[in-house]
């Protein structure tokens, strides 16, 4: 235990050291999340019926963004292999490292929906299961992108090709996600819809550090 | 008394064989110094033995129990220093080595870091970011982190690059304590580090024609005679 | 089992097989076309059209089947560190990323003249696109390094991680789908299949079964030989410009010339 925290202590002080990071991510959330009204057009209703989709588009978008980095720096300066080498599991290692993502990444996001929600004219009654979705779904795309941000380590164009293998992994999270929302919208209960993306968290909570500690090992042989 | 052997070692680094058929073995306060020429496989050795890399063949064993039976004793015990520092620009100092020192479950931690930091001389670095360190004091930095926590084995691969002359003597004189206290050195370095009397093992011995082991392996055996021609030909030359 | 993944045992193994299964293959696929395209008749509802299925239906069949194999492919090199088995996964990622193109592509030319669009966001539809995706994303990450063996090391846990993935998208994907649409789209397996269609189907099927054997038989030994090739070049056997010396001494040296210049 003492190892998940102190790896994840570490992690979150580079992030604020480092800085920036967190605020790109939701920089690039608002900004991508703005294209769409110059897309579509500033009609009111169409901008509320689309918004949901496209606040967890947008977010999918900015947590896959910062995937890249959470395993490439250790890789270039050697972390990983000593990380590799220690004494506590690589599994609880990574876990930490996934959670030091989430924060940083996630809960900035979930944090700046509602502000894109208000603007995409998004009826009030969806906003408090938007936010309780991304608090399921998030942590789940961190855990599955961290797969992708391992295997990807030492190949070429790691950036584009992350995108490429994570993609569409993440379109159940997307799909219930934006689902429960639509149902909130329509006076549903969205429990159900909640219940399956809690399952894929604890799911991939399971699975994800397995493979992504089998997949760092491989990138350090 | 720990003893740390390996037998019949197989390397192979992607398609290309690195040695093949290597043994060693060393005890309590022993020192090994890997030698060859480049891409005999030193560091490929190093990380077969810290445990990065899996060997193709063969075994690798501590007091006679096979390293991959229990990996995190293994891990426990030894200290691996790579190529590079693992040092984090926007850290300081001891930030960067506190990690590795919790990792390893370290008690009185700020104790121990301070003694490495004397040991290696950088003690007044402690505060200084990363990116202010000079690639010497990166290497000393990278040296203090295997002497926090408790260790058995140290792995050291060219510990000595970008280090100075009196930098070395402290390194050489710092193996020279580890030893003392019973633990094992294997390293590898282009200049003379002063060690007394280590035991050298030198890869080249263990470089194997690459031709010779694909026929050993079977891989060839359809090809055989090609193979028969080829050496014909060259014995006509 | 680790007897037959030493690759001259699998060459020697393949070698008579391949032929056979080529001829066998011919003859299904022949006897197929003429059943789908000639022998059978046409479909009361559909017309002509109806043809297309002979070639849909195996191409979405294949599609499935060669994304299975790749995952026990996966499984099998993640457990007993099989080499043949990354060879295996990789040499079929293309030809299912193939029969799975061919199958979408078949599908929307079904659908011009059927529902009168090229393409719905019909579960099955995008369930098949998104196995596509899954293919793109397996042969760029295998092609992405440097060192062969750690791509195709990469592309199995990938494989391993899609196939848990894939039932997941393809149950979310339903959802999806019955959620927004109602099921008002024509089914393909809307009328029980007579038996003279089965016949071509099951040719047509069975004949790409096989081509996909021939296929990554003539692969797996394409890249197992090429890997010698690599093999023999890194020992040096190849090196003109070595200084003449006795043989065995000579390729040692050049082998060593030659990872001193990687």
């Amino acid at each position: 235990m003492t190892g998940f925290l102190a790896i994840l202590q570490r992690d979150l002080r580079l992030a604020l050291r480092q800085g920036a990071d967190s605020v790109m991510v939701v920089a690039f959330f608002i900004v991508t999340t703005t294209l769409f009204p110059f897309g579509v057009g500033p009609e009111v209703n169409i901008l509320a019926r689309i918004a949901s989709g496209v606040i967890w588009v947008s977010a999918l978008l900015a947590a896959m963004l910062s995937l890249e980095r959470v395993f490439q720096a250790d890789y270039e300066d050697g972390s990983l292999e000593l990380l590799t080498l220690s004494p506590v599991s690589l599994e609880l290692l990574i876990l930490g490292k996934v959670l030091a993502h989430w924060l940083t990444t996630g809960l900035p996001l979930i944090i700046a929906a509602p502000l894109m929600a208000v603007m995409l004219n998004m009826d009030q009654d969806g906003f408090a299961i938007l936010m309780i979705a991304m608090l399921l779904g998030t942590p789940a795309l961190s855990l599955i992108g961290a797969i992708g941000a391992a295997l990807i380590l030492g190949a070429r164009r790691g950036g584009v090709l992350v995108s490429l293998l994570v993609l569409p992994l993440y379109i159940p999270v997307l799909i219930f996600g934006a689902g429960a929302v639509e149902a909130a919208l329509l006076g549903i209960s969205a429990t159900a819809q909640l219940q399956i993306m809690a399952a894929i968290l604890l799911l991939t909570l399971a699975a994800a550090p397995f493979a992504t500690a089998h997949a760092v090992r491989q990138a350090m042989e | 008394m720990a003893d740390f052997s390996g037998s019949d070692l197989t390397c192979l680094r992607g398609e290309r064989l690195v040695f093949g058929g290597l043994s060693f073995a060393a005890k309590s306060g022993d020192a090994v110094m890997l030698r060859g020429r480049n891409g005999a496989g030193k560091s490929s050795l190093l990380r077969l033995m810290a445990g990065l890399l899996a060997p193709r063949s063969g075994v690798l064993c501590w007091n006679g129990e096979n390293i991959n039976d229990d990996r995190t004793a293994h891990y426990a015990r030894s200290q691996y220093l790579g190529h590079q520092d693992a040092i984090k620009p926007v850290l300081t100092v001891r930030d960067n080595l506190r990690l590795w020192g919790q990792l390893r479950g370290v008690r009185n931690l700020d104790a121990a870091i301070d003694e490495a930091l004397v040991a290696l001389q950088i003690h007044h670095l402690s505060r200084v970011t990363g990116r202010y360190l000079s690639s010497g004091q990166k290497r000393r930095t990278a040296l203090a982190r295997i002497l926090i926590g408790q260790s058995d084995l140290w792995l050291l691969d060219e510990p000595t690059v970008g280090l100075d002359r009196e930098s070395c003597a402290e390194l050489a004189q710092l193996i020279a304590e580890f030893r003392a206290r019973g633990g094992i050195v294997i390293y590898s370095t282009h200049v003379d580090l002063d060690v007394k009397n280590p035991t050298i093992l030198d890869l080249d011995d263990f470089a194997i024609p690459m031709v010779e082991w694909l026929a050993e392996q079977d891989d060839l055996e359809d090809m055989t005679p090609a193979k028969g021609a080829l050496s014909s030909q060259e014995a006509a030359q | 089992m680790h007897r037959f993944a030493k690759p001259s045992v699998f060459l020697k193994f393949t070698a008579p097989i391949l032929p056979w299964l080529s001829v066998l293959t011919v003859i299904l696929i022949a006897a197929g076309l003429y059943f789908s395209l000639i022998g059978s008749p046409v479909d009361y509802q559909q017309g002509h059209t109806v043809r297309i299925m002979y070639i849909h239906v195996p191409a979405a069949w294949m599609g499935l089947f060669c994304y299975v194999g790749m995952a026990i492919c996966g499984a099998m090199s993640l457990i007993w560190k099989h080499p043949l088995a990354d060879i295996c996964a990789r040499a079929t990622a293309p030809v299912g990323a193939t029969f799975t193109a061919l199958c979408l592509i078949t599908g929307s030319l079904w659908g011009e003249p059927m529902w009168g669009t090229w393409w719905v966001w019909d579960a099955r539809l995008t369930s098949m696109l998104i196995l596509l995706f899954l293919y793109l994303g397996y042969m760029a990450l295998v092609n992405a390094f440097d060192d062969p063996e750690r791509g195709s090391k990469a592309g199995s846990a990938l494989a391993l991680v899609g196939a848990v993935n894939v039932p997941i998208v393809k149950f979310s994907v339903d959802w999806w789908n019955t959620l927004h649409q109602p099921a008002s789209i024509v089914r393909m397996d809307g009328p029980a299949i007579d038996p003279s269609m089965q016949l071509p189907l099951a040719l047509m099927i069975l004949g790409f079964t096989c081509y996909y054997l021939v296929v990554l038989i003539l692969r797996v030994r394409l890249e197992l030989n090429e890997r010698r090739i690599r093999a023999l070049h890194l020992s040096g056997m190849f090196d003109e410009h070595s200084t003449p010396a006795p043989p065995t001494e000579q390729s040692y040296d050049a082998g060593h010339n030659a990872e001193a210049k990687q």
